[in-house]
C-alpha cells in the first residue's frame, strides 16, 4: 500500500514535468488557425529556410560523422593520456553558451582569419553562409553524435572483434563487418539527436548567419518585427516537419537497424 | 608442429612462467589445470589476442611471435563462443571464406559440408541468439574449421553444455581431431583430458608442471598438486569388452585383469578409474554385492593424509584408503595376502 502511495506521488510530479513540456507547445497548436497555417506553407521565405535549416543540420551531421564516428571507435578501444581531458573537451559546446560558441566561431571562421582565408581562395566563406550555418549547427551538436557513438563502441565486445580477426579478418573489415553494425543502432540515434539539435541550433547560427536565413533565425526575426501572431505558424510548421522526420527516423532504426537478432 | 618456448607473461597479480611444450600435428593436446591456473591467457598468447613478455611461438619452423592475429592461421573457440550476434548462422561460418574470394556457390557448397560435419545443417538461417549451448558450440567448431587451421585452439569448450551433450560433443572433437586436425583444448575437468588428449600439459600457478600422455599424468603424477587435483589413485587403461547379456555390466580389460564395470558405453579403447576410497579390503574371501573380488599380495603401506594407502598387487597395482583403525585390526602389513572387493557401479569407464 506504500508503495503504491510512492508511485502515486511519484507519478504526479512526473505529470507536472510531462505537462509542462506539452502545455506550451498543444497551446501554441491550439491558437494557430489551419489557414494561417497553409498562407504559411505558400509563404515561400518560409519554406525556403525550413529547408535550409534541414539540410544544412542534415549535411554537417553527415560531413562531421566521418571524424566522429572513427574518433569515437579510438576513445571507446584505446587507453591514452589525456583521454579523460578529450572526452571532457568533447562535451564543452553543450556547456558554453551558444551564442559564446557562435563568437568563438566566428574568431577563427571570419574573412581574416586563417580559414577564411582559405576558403576564399575556393570562391566561398563561412561568415553569412550556407557553410558558415552547417559549421555552427555540427559545433553545438556534435557532443550528441560522439557520446552515442562511443556508448555504442563501448557495448559491442572486444572479444567479438578478437574473433573475426582469429579468422583472419583485416582491422577495417572486422570494424566495417562486426563494429559498426553491431554500434550501429546507438549511432544513428547519435546522428538524429545531432541533427535535430543542429535544426534548432539560434544562437551560434545568429552570430555566425543572419542570412541565409534558419527557421530558428526567422522566428526570432518574425516575433521581433512582427509580434508572436507572426512567428508561431512558422514555428507550428517547422517543429510538425521535424516531428515527421525524427519519428520516421526513429521507427526507422527500431525496426530496420536491429543487429542484435 | 606448434612449439612453445619459454612462454612468459606478466600482470600485476599474476604471471605465466617460462612456459615450454610441443604440439605436433595432429596432436589432440590438452592444457589441464584448475581456474585461475593462466592457461586461458595462454591460448590467447598462442591466437595473437595477447602479446607475451617473453618467449617464442613457433609454427611449422615459422616464428610467429610478432605475426599479427589474422596471419597466424590458427582458429579460436572461446568459451563463450563469441558468434557474431547479427549474422546468421550461414554468415558467421562463411565468415573467414568470404575474405578468401572464393565464389558464392563455392562458399555455399564449403560451408553446407561444415555444418553437415557439426550436424548444424538446420540452422544456417537462425541468429545465435536463438542457439542452445551445444548448437551454439557446434556452430563455433564450424566457423573456424572453416578457416583450415593448422591448429584448433578451444577453451573450455564442454563446460557450458549439459552431460549428454557434452559426450555428443566430445565424439565430434574426436572426429575432428582424428581427420588429422590438430587441437589445443584447455579444461580444468580431467575426465575430458583423458577422454579426448593424447597428449596433456598440467598448468599450476602460471607453470606447466607436467608433460606427458594420459597415463604418464594419472599414473605417474610428477607433483602432490597433480595427485590432488587428480584425485585418482587407480587409472587403468585397457578395453572395454562387449556386454554378454542387457544388465549394463561389461567387462574391462587391462594387464589381464578382468575388471567389471556398470556403463551404458560402447566403445572398446578407454580409460577405468577406480576411487580408492571405494576398495574394500579383507583377510578372507567373503560373498558380498561386490562383483570384482580379488585376492592379492600388499605392495607397499604408507600413511596418507586420511587415513592408510594400501597398494595390493593384483595382477595390477590397486590402491585402497583404509582408517588407522582398520588397517591396525586386520594388521595390514608389507607382503600380507588380502582379499580386495569393490562394486561395478563404483568404478567409472571413460571412453578414449
Amino acid at each position: 500500500m506504500k508503495n503504491n502511495r510512492l508511485i502515486l506521488a511519484f507519478s504526479i510530479l512526473g505529470g507536472l514535468v510531462l505537462l509542462f513540456i506539452i502545455a506550451p507547445l498543444l497551446g501554441m497548436f491550439l491558437s494557430t488557425s489551419g489557414v494561417e497555417i497553409i498562407e504559411t506553407i505558400k509563404d515561400t521565405e518560409v519554406t525556403n529556410s525550413i529547408w535550409l535549416t534541414i539540410w544544412t543540420s542534415m549535411l554537417g551531421t553527415i560531413i562531421f560523422a566521418l571524424g566522429c564516428i572513427p574518433l569515437a571507435y579510438v576513445i571507446s578501444r584505446k587507453e591514452f593520456i589525456l583521454k579523460r581531458l578529450i572526452v571532457g573537451i568533447i562535451n564543452l559546446p553543450i556547456v558554453i553558451p551558444h551564442s559564446a560558441a557562435g563568437i568563438a566561431l566566428l574568431s577563427v571562421l571570419s574573412r581574416n582569419t586563417i580559414a577564411g582565408r582559405f576558403a576564399e581562395g575556393f570562391g566561398f566563406g563561412f561568415v553569412g553562409t550556407s557553410a558558415g550555418i552547417m559549421l555552427a549547427m555540427a559545433f553545438v551538436s556534435i557532443p550528441y553524435l560522439l557520446t552515442a557513438a562511443i556508448d555504442g563502441f563501448n557495448t559491442v565486445p572486444v572479444k567479438l572483434e578478437k574473433a573475426a580477426m582469429n579468422l583472419g579478418a583485416s582491422p577495417i573489415r572486422t570494424f566495417f563487418s562486426i563494429t559498426l553494425p553491431l554500434a550501429w543502432r546507438p549511432i544513428l540515434s547519435g546522428l538524429i539527436m545531432m541533427w535535430a539539435r543542429g535544426m534548432s541550433e539560434f544562437g551560434a547560427v545568429i552570430i555566425i548567419a543572419y542570412h541565409p536565413m534558419t527557421t530558428p533565425v526567422m522566428i526570432f526575426e518574425r516575433f521581433n518585427s512582427f509580434g508572436l501572431q507572426y512567428a508561431r505558424p512558422v514555428a507550428v510548421l517547422f517543429i510538425v516537419i521535424c516531428l515527421i522526420f525524427f519519428i520516421a527516423l526513429r521507427l526507422f532504426s527500431k525496426n530496420k537497424i536491429d543487429a542484435r537478432n | 608442429m606448434l612449439e612453445i618456448k619459454n612462454i612468459s607473461k606478466s600482470y600485476p597479480n599474476f604471471c605465466l612462467k617460462d612456459i615450454s611444450f610441443i604440439v605436433e600435428k595432429g596432436d589432440y593436446f590438452v592444457l589441464l589445470g584448475g581456474s585461475g591456473t593462466g592457461k586461458s591467457i595462454l591460448l590467447e598468447i598462442i591466437a595473437g589476442n595477447t602479446k607475451a613478455t617473453d618467449g617464442k611461438i613457433i609454427l611449422n619452423n615459422k616464428d610467429i611471435s610478432s605475426e599479427k592475429i589474422q596471419k597466424r592461421n590458427i582458429a579460436f573457440v572461446y568459451q563463450d563462443q563469441a558468434l557474431f550476434p547479427h549474422l546468421t548462422v550461414f554468415d558467421n561460418i562463411a565468415f573467414s571464406l568470404r575474405q578468401k574470394k572464393i565464389n558464392s556457390s563455392e562458399i555455399k557448397k564449403l560451408v553446407l559440408k561444415l555444418s553437415c560435419t557439426v550436424d548444424v545443417e538446420n540452422l544456417l538461417s537462425r541468429k545465435p541468439g536463438t542457439l542452445s549451448g551445444g548448437e551454439a558450440q557446434r556452430v563455433a567448431l564450424a566457423r573456424a574449421l572453416a578457416t583450415s587451421p593448422e591448429c584448433l585452439l578451444l577453451d573450455e569448450p564442454l563446460s557450458n553444455v549439459d552431460t549428454q551433450l557434452r559426450f555428443e560433443l566430445r565424439g565430434l572433437l574426436r572426429k575432428i581431431n582424428r581427420q588429422g586436425q590438430t587441437i589445443i583444448h584447455v579444461t580444468h575437468d580431467y575426465e575430458e583430458a583423458i577422454s579426448l588428449a593424447n597428449k596433456i600439459a598440467v598448468i599450476e600457478h602460471g607453470s606447466v608442471v607436467q608433460t606427458g600422455t594420459p597415463e604418464d599424468i594419472f599414473l605417474y603424477p610428477k607433483s602432490e598438486f597433480i595427485a590432488n587435483f587428480i584425485g585418482i589413485k587407480n587409472f587403468y587403461k585397457g578395453k572395454l569388452l562387449p556386454s554378454e547379456n542387457d544388465s549394463g555390466l561389461k567387462t574391462f580389460k587391462t594387464s589381464g585383469v578382468l575388471i567389471f564395470v556398470a556403463t551404458e558405453e560402447s566403445k572398446d579403447d578407454g580409460f577405468l578409474l577406480i576411487p580408492a576410497e571405494n576398495v574394500v579390503i579383507s583377510n578372507s574371501f567373503s560373498e558380498n554385492s561386490s562383483r570384482n573380488i580379488f585376492k592379492g599380495k600388499i605392495n607397499d603401506i604408507f600413511p596418507a593424509k586420511i587415513g592408510i594407502e594400501v597398494v595390493v598387487d593384483i595382477g595390477v597395482k590397486i590402491t585402497s584408503i583404509v582408517s588407522k583403525e582398520s588397517a591396525e585390526k586386520l594388521a595390514l602389513e608389507k607382503g600380507k595376502e588380502i582379499w580386495i572387493s569393490f562394486k561395478a557401479l563404483s568404478v567409472k569407464y571413460i571412453a578414449a
